[in-house]
């Protein structure tokens, strides 16, 4: 065996593993956050560029199979990789400024985004239970961080007695799908899948397990709550990084493993897709809360990625890759205002009514705040717009019409919640004169870069898109589709 | 030799048990309790198919499944205490800041 060839393969996450026990190893022997933050920075870049690199290297499988590298994997790297990246950039003026900044923050940062490399490039069930647990037992003791915070450790309470039964769920569909097919590598349970009760209920128990950590509806509960209680900016992190890799571990487990002769499992997303979507857009309307509004707009988007995981075909999951890469960008944005706002003193900025004004004490905040939003609606120069678009083409092409015209009616919806916010910045009087406390550079030219991201993918979307179309090669579609 | 169904249905029992404990119990502590009991049951399940197959990918798999379950014990209880703290009992009706 070839153990420099399988390290190099998974260089990005054994940088960023070992980064965080370094950082943590720091943390223990002298309080610096400087050089803790700053060897973050540098480690999740590093594994940034390396796994940008990849993805324009050759596919294949490493460490007797358990991961692989290239392609799909290599994407969802990037993505988490970059979600972790502009997430801890502006994390260190907001847990500052709040003055709560920890050294284990960034330490738990990393480790849990070793955990979401080793799920997004998943090849064995063991993969993707050791990732998953990785990534979430870090975030539950991430949403509770700030020590003596009501609000925080009850938020860490739930996501943790939730996530731990979810535990349960997805550890026991993977010993039932082990049991039908005596593997537990997902291409050998591919070959041995059938349509007897032990492999359905196996698959079926997995799913709900993916489904709650992924917050669709009907697992959806403990979402808006987790995100409400957690720090802004550690939230954005949650709703971009860990529903990226989830969501990237669920599409290599639809796509490799679960065949759809053995069960109907599209019409299963489906009825999801449908229940998340309405649900997340219907509940996020009556929200006054700007976190809890973002949870449930985060519920809603999930939906969209599942109606591109229904469709089933190589043009909706390249669609739902690049949703997630889209989603990524705009709501590290939104919560990253969100941040810079909420930690001004005076009032409660989580709450949309103390947004009136707003826009105009602050011209930059404001603008950028609007940037994001109208990409999270789907207005078409941003980059969410393309992403919907992609989703919605490839739901009509595979013949899902009436889950089409859902999630366009679901979308119409959702304007109004984004656009509220809005309209309390810019079109009505501020009631109390509250003075903003200036951003600083790193804070403000990370939401820059940000908004010009949703900007310019927007726009020149055609090579990130047919680089993940040509994940999905012509063998790949011929094995799928062609059965 | 005692066939491998009397251990699946002990395991699916047990695992029943525990998800009803979740959802009926009311402290926090318990409810946890509940949760590892559901992951142990499937534990069995997993050593009963290594057996039955002969190949020990399964019990490669309870390994991590134990290693797992006690850092979930660490954070776990870890946040129980933060939560006593704060409420000075463990019982999930009081955790009530948030809702809807």
């Amino acid at each position: 065996m070839d153990y420099l060839h399988d390290i190099n393969a998974f260089l990005p996450g054994v940088i960023v593993a070992l980064a965080g026990l370094v950082t943590i190893t720091i943390d223990a022997y002298k309080n610096d956050h400087g050089s803790i933050y700053g060897l973050t920075v540098f480690s999740l870049l590093a594994g940034l560029i390396l796994s940008v690199m990849d993805m324009f290297g050759p596919v294949g499988e490493a460490f007797t199979g358990m991961i692989t590298y290239g392609g799909v994997s290599a994407f969802g790297s990037s993505v988490v990789l970059f979600g972790a990246l502009f997430c801890v950039l502006i994390s260190r003026e907001y847990l500052s400024a709040i003055d709560h900044e920890y050294g284990e923050v960034y330490s738990l940062l990393l480790i849990a985004t070793a955990g979401m490399l080793g799920l997004v490039s998943a090849n064995n069930l063991i993969m993707i239970f050791i990732g998953i647990e990785t990534m979430s037992i870090c975030l539950y003791v991430l949403a509770g961080i700030i020590k003596g915070q009501k609000i925080g450790a009850e938020a860490s309470l739930k996501y943790f007695l939730l996530g731990a039964f979810s535990t349960g769920f997805l550890l026991y569909g993977m010993a039932l799908l082990y049991g039908a097919t005596g593997s537990l590598y997902l291409t050998e349970i591919a070959e041995g899948a059938s349509s007897d009760l032990l492999f359905i209920a196996g698959a079926a128990l997995l799913l709900v397990g993916f489904f709650f950590k992924v917050s669709a509806v009907p697992f959806h509960m403990w979402t808006p709550d987790v995100y409400q209680g957690t720090p802004t900016t550690i939230t954005a992190y949650m709703a971009t990084a860990s529903k990226s890799a989830a969501f990237v571990a669920l599409l290599i487990v639809l796509s490799k493993m679960i065949p759809a002769e053995t069960a109907n499992w599209a019409g299963v997303i489906e009825v999801i897709a449908i229940l998340t979507m309405v649900m997340g857009n219907l509940i996020a309307i009556v929200q006054d809360n700007i976190k809890r509004m973002l949870a449930y707009s985060s519920i809603a988007h999930a939906g969209y990625l599942l109606v591109g995981l229904a469709a089933g075909t190589p043009e909706g999951y390249s669609a739902v890759l690049f949703y997630l890469f889209a989603y990524t960008i705009m709501n590290i944005g939104a919560f990253g205002v969100v941040a810079y706002y909420e930690r001004q003193q005076g009032l409660d900025f989580t709450d949309i009514n103390n947004y009136v004004g707003l826009g105009f004490k602050k011209p930059l905040m404001g603008v950028l705040l609007s940037f994001f939003l109208f990409s999270l609606v789907g207005i078409p120069p941003f980059v969410g717009f393309v992403g919907k678009y992609l989703i919605f083409a490839a739901a009509i092409n595979a013949g899902y019409i009436a889950l089409a015209v859902i999630l366009a009616l679901a979308s119409a919806a959702s304007v109004y919640y984004y656009l509220r916010p809005m309209v309390y910045m810019y079109f009505k009087d501020p009631h109390k004169d509250v003075p903003l406390v200036r951003s600083g550079i790193v804070f403000r030219s990370t939401l820059v870069v940000l908004a010009a991201l949703t900007l310019y993918f927007g726009i020149a979307f055609g090579d990130l898109h047919n680089l993940l179309s040509s994940f999905y090669t012509a063998d790949w579609v011929t094995h799928l589709v062609g059965q | 030799m005692i066939s491998i169904d009397w251990f699946l249905a002990l395991s699916a029992l047990l695992f029943c048990v525990g998800m009803i404990g979740v959802l009926v119990r009311k402290n926090a502590i318990v409810i946890f309790m509940c949760v590892e009991l559901m992951l142990n049951a499937v534990n069995l399940s997993l050593v009963s198919f290594s057996s039955h197959y002969g190949n020990v990918d399964g019990q490669i798999l309870v390994f991590f499944a134990l290693a797992v379950a006690a850092a979930e014990a660490v954070v776990g209880l870890a946040i129980i205490i933060a939560i006593f703290r704060n409420n000075l009992s463990v019982d999930i009706n009081n955790v009530n800041l948030m809702r809807w």
